[in-house]
């Protein structure tokens, strides 16, 4: 029977099922091939909130969302249109999401009553009439599953488990993508275990050749290749870029990585990731808690390395004493908080933006610091690059902020050519002669002299530092002059940062001011709104401190400043304060990030009144 | 002070006024600090390393203005994380000579955790522990080292917290060269702080020192030559264990227990006392050593307590480092980027 193709611009789907169902390796899979293909895509992962919650159990539900499209996309979809739901409990963790009239590939299989009551089901939803509204497309996956890998000698829990591959050829099927990627990977992850190799591959055809002859599926989709600028690109999470971004910095600086940690979530996976590449000469120092993870890292800054520390708003906390240090010593290190929901243990898997404040003023003294924030997963690999570039001309702490939307989801990075990235000038004196360790360029910068440099034995330390010299010095004067200068130091870093630039008019009704991971959202929101005719601009912030230098005079060009964030209202103090200008807060704390048609209604409310829409 | 060096194999020929900075040293009249950093600078010039390459990390306490006496290079860091950063600096250049000088309270309680696992990793530091069992700088507060039942001005009717024993400490933690000396015996306490410079290892070295301001006199009956013989039994390697101002008292281990003998009452004799074994395989020793000073009768010992050979944390880490690059060749960029599903867009 031939069936027909229909040209759509994106989709959404979600993937999901119990965590023993491998969600996240058939959604990384799906990405992958649509990668290959040439779409822009952004993916993100749903964990289980428990990690030993029981099978079948609603706790133990994970899912993958990815969206890919024939044109720029910046996040992963509001609403997924397709929804693989591999068991009762993810059926009705996730049905709230999916779009009206959504497609449901579901595994009937698993739809026994040991599995609804699981999932607390009084009655089955694929008999009664609760997803009618829905496109249901119901395949016994575990039993097809079971039927085409009949005469292998695999035991029957091995073969139960390639069903996600069946699920998966049926989805390459009704997305017109081709096996090989996924063909490919199988051979090379289970070049050892052949039988294993041979089933999923063999189920994973299955799977696409049910969706060609069976007559349940009327119509296939296809997503053109996306129009994305010229490179070479691959698919990046934002703690890999993150990781990414560090190495490179090293190579560039000709300096070793040392990055002191501590685990936590959801920042552990820059540690793991970094610790794989020690014939980099990366040094990955798991400390015994956060504080020794910083307290490592400055002692290695100090003795000429890269320095970073990793963590997320608990070990922010536990590091600001530490970051003082850094502070008063003036050396540098990189501090990356991938930020989670607080105060706090609070929402460790969940996302948020609240830790802005504390990287702000989280110190006692007056103790300022540089501030990037991250605005999308591959944005992750050129901040962390920044960060590195900032810290190690200017000689001063760097925090980076992504968080935890930004740590897990991903999107295509396209590899820039190390020659083009900017150089990162790193200059150890070592001639004694007038050397003074807290002598100053003119741009605050004092000299970074390393202990094995012959004639420039010198002492450093918390206590306040005398102006040039360097000794211990109380003296009034001094302080004040020490402080200002710390403080212009940082300042002086705006002389290096780009202006911010104005998407959409210059002046008017209008201007969202984003910062961090709400970057994506505000821009498709922006998009869908002038897709209705109307004006409004957006200014995107990844330099938090200091601000960029023509900030204040942008956003004072318009009549109303939208800022949303997730939280309540960090930035917007921040705004409020250096610009004395008024804005309009638009918050939210609920653990997830926003939703593109949250930020587009709320563009709608404050111009309605004005438009008279 | 202009150093001489014939060449780089041979050594520089340093005296202890090299290792002086020049800094006014402010510790009170009197305080046993005065003589660690006396003996450290004497000691210093057999370490057998370039000034450039050695450096002093500390917390916070008196002992921690320490680094900004010697003329070499210098971290006063924050409160307890002195081993910590020590360690990050050593990794970094494990070419370093990493020292780090630490107080009971810098050391034991803030900085415990840091302690324990810098010894527990053997990460190759010296660390100089100035035991005076009181909080100096804050103006005597007791200390984790303070004996039960000390009066200080916190704790106006007596403590009610046990010691800390921080030989036990760093033997139980792991550290691989744990030594006991003392501020007012320069000699010996010269020879400890060589043997630290010289051990392959984490060095702990206890020295006990006299705080004249809030504690005074807190180890006079080991450290004054009328009660020193009494009181103090020298630990050398392949020596029996004898104290005593004739030289007449002994340590014989009775099962597990050390007990006191009399090496002129007629029964015993030399033979039963205790020889020292310094790098005994076997902890279980090392551990009754450092029981001790918890046992009432008992000398204190002052010496190196044990010292034995395990690969070190920073040593491990870069020949682990050496051999991945030698497997799979020093790490470019277009590796790090490009050996991953990529695709091309034209
Ligand atoms: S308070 Fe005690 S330990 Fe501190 S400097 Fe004075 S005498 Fe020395």
């Amino acid at each position: 029977m031939a069936k027909k193709i229909q040209v759509i611009d994106d989709v959404t789907i979600r993937f999901a099922g119990d965590s023993g169902d491998g969600m996240q390796l058939t959604g990384s899979q799906f990405t992958d091939t649509v990668a290959a293909m040439g779409n822009d895509l952004s993916t993100l992962p749903d964990f289980p909130a428990e990690i030993r919650a029981p099978a079948g159990s609603l706790a133990g539900v994970s899912g993958f969302q990815l969206h890919f499209s024939s044109s720029d996309i910046q996040t992963p979809g509001d609403a997924p249109d397709v929804l693989v739901a591999m068991n009762p409990a993810a059926l009705k963790v996730n049905l709230k999401d999916l779009k009206p009239g959504g497609t449901i590939i579901v595994n009937t299989g698993s739809f026994d009553t040991k599995n609804l009551r699981l999932a607390n089901y009084s009655t089955n939803p694929l008999e009664d009439d609760s997803l009618s509204n829905y496109n249901v497309i119901p395949v016994d996956l575990t039993k097809l599953t079971m039927t085409t890998l009949e005469d292998l000698t695999l035991s029957n829990k091995e073969k139960e488990k390639c069903k996600n591959f069946f699920a998966l050829g049926i989805l390459y099927w009704m997305y017109n993508r081709p096996l090989d990627v996924t063909m490919k990977w199988l051979e090379s992850k289970f070049a050892k275990k052949p039988e294993i190799m041979e089933a999923n591959k063999r189920v994973l055809q299955a799977g696409y050749n049910y969706g060609d002859t069976t007559e349940i599926f009327t119509t296939r989709y296809d997503v053109k290749p996306a129009q994305l600028p010229k490179g070479i690109y691959r698919n990046v999470s934002g703690n890999e870029a993150v990781a990414l971004g560090f190495i490179t910095a090293s190579l560039k600086s000709g300096l070793n990585l040392f990055l002191g940690s501590y685990p936590i979530t959801p920042a552990s996976e820059i540690l793991q990731e970094l610790s794989r590449y020690k014939n980099y000469g990366v040094i990955t120092f798991q400390a015994e808690d956060e504080i020794a993870g910083i307290a490592s890292a400055i002692g290695a800054a100090f003795a000429g390395n890269l320095a970073i520390t990793t963590t997320s708003g608990p070990g922010l906390s536990l590091k600001l004493e530490s970051i003082g240090l850094a502070v008063m010593t003036e050396l540098p290190i990189v501090i990356v908080d991938v930020q989670r929901g607080g105060p706090s243990t609070g929402l460790p898997t969940k996302t948020e933006q609240a830790d802005l404040l504390q990287a702000m003023f989280g110190r006692h003294g007056e103790a300022p610091v540089v501030i990037l924030a991250a605005q999308s997963p591959a944005d992750c690999f050129h901040c962390a690059y920044e960060a590195s570039k900032i810290a190690l001309e200017h000689m001063v702490p760097v925090i980076l902020l992504t968080d935890g939307y930004l740590a897990f989801g991903s999107e295509p990075l396209n590899i820039p050519k190390f020659d083009e990235l900017k150089e990162i000038k790193v200059n150890f004196v070592t001639n004694p002669e007038g050397y003074h360790p807290y002598s100053r360029d003119e741009n605050f910068v004092r000299p970074w002299a390393i202990p094995g440099t012959p004639g420039l034995e010198h002492r450093i330390g918390g206590l306040e530092k005398k102006d040039v010299y360097g000794n211990i010095s109380y003296e009034p004067d001094n302080h004040q002059i020490m402080v200002n200068n710390r403080l212009n130091k940082v300042l002086k870093v705006a002389d290096f940062i780009p202006n911010v630039e104005v998407d959409g008019d210059t002046e008017g009704e209008l201007v969202v001011v984003s910062w961090g991971s709400t970057f994506g959202a505000v821009k498709e929101a922006i998009r869908n709104v002038r897709e209705d005719g109307k004006k409004v601009s957006h200014v995107h912030l990844r330099h938090m401190n200091p601000f960029p230098k023509n900030l204040g005079e942008v956003i004072s060009k318009f009549k109303n400043i939208l800022v949303p964030e997730l939280n309540l209202g960090q930035l917007s103090l921040l705004l409020r304060n250096q610009f004395k200008c008024d804005v309009i807060q638009f918050n939210k704390v609920k653990g997830q990030p926003f939703k593109v048609s949250e930020i587009e209604n709320k563009i709608n409310e404050v111009l309605g009144g004005n438009n008279g829409n | 002070m202009e150093t001489k060096i014939d060449n780089l194999t041979t050594q520089v020929k340093y005296t202890a006024k090299d290792f002086a900075s020049d800094v006014d040293v402010k510790w009170c009249p009197g305080c046993g600090d005065y003589s660690i950093l006396a003996q450290v600078q004497r000691s210093s010039p057999e370490f057998g390393e370039l000034r450039e390459n050695i450096v002093w990390v500390s917390g916070i306490g008196c002992s921690s203005r320490f680094p900004y006496y010697m003329n070499t290079y210098g971290f006063h860091g924050i409160h307890g994380r002195a081993a910590a950063i020590a360690t990050g600096v050593k990794l970094a250049n494990p070419k370093l000579q990493v020292w780090v000088a630490t107080g009971d309270g810098d050391m034991l309680s803030i900085g415990g955790n840091h302690f324990i696992h810098a010894c527990r990793k053997n990460v190759n530091l010296k660390i100089v522990l100035f035991n005076n069992k009181i909080y100096g700088l804050t103006k005597g507060q007791y200390s984790p080292t303070s004996e039960k039942g000390k009066v200080t001005k916190s704790s106006p009717y007596g403590t009610v917290d046990w010691p800390f024993n921080p030989i036990k400490i760093a033997a139980g933690a792991g550290a691989t060269f744990v030594a006991r000396a003392m501020d007012r015996d320069p000699k010996h306490l010269q020879e400890m702080i060589t043997r630290a410079a010289k051990h392959n290892g984490l060095a702990f070295v206890e020295v006990l020192q006299n705080c004249p301001i809030f504690n005074d006199g807190a180890f006079f009956h080991l450290t004054e030559k009328e009660s020193r013989p009494d009181n103090v039994v020298y630990l050398e390697h392949g020596k029996p264990l004898v104290f005593g101002a004739n030289q007449d008292k002994g340590i014989k281990l009775d099962g597990l227990d050390p007990v006191v003998i009399n090496l002129n009452d007629g029964v015993h004799s030399i033979n039963d006392v205790w020889v020292h074994d310094e790098h005994d395989s076997n902890p279980t020793r090392e551990f009754i050593l450092s029981r001790f000073t918890d046992v009432e009768g008992l000398p204190t010992p002052v010496g190196v307590i044990r010292q034995y050979n395990k690969p070190t944390y920073d040593g491990d880490y870069h020949h682990q480092i050496q051999d991945l690059i030698s497997k799979k060749g020093k790490g470019t960029y277009e590796k790090l980027m490009f050996n991953a599903n990529t695709w091309e867009v034209k």
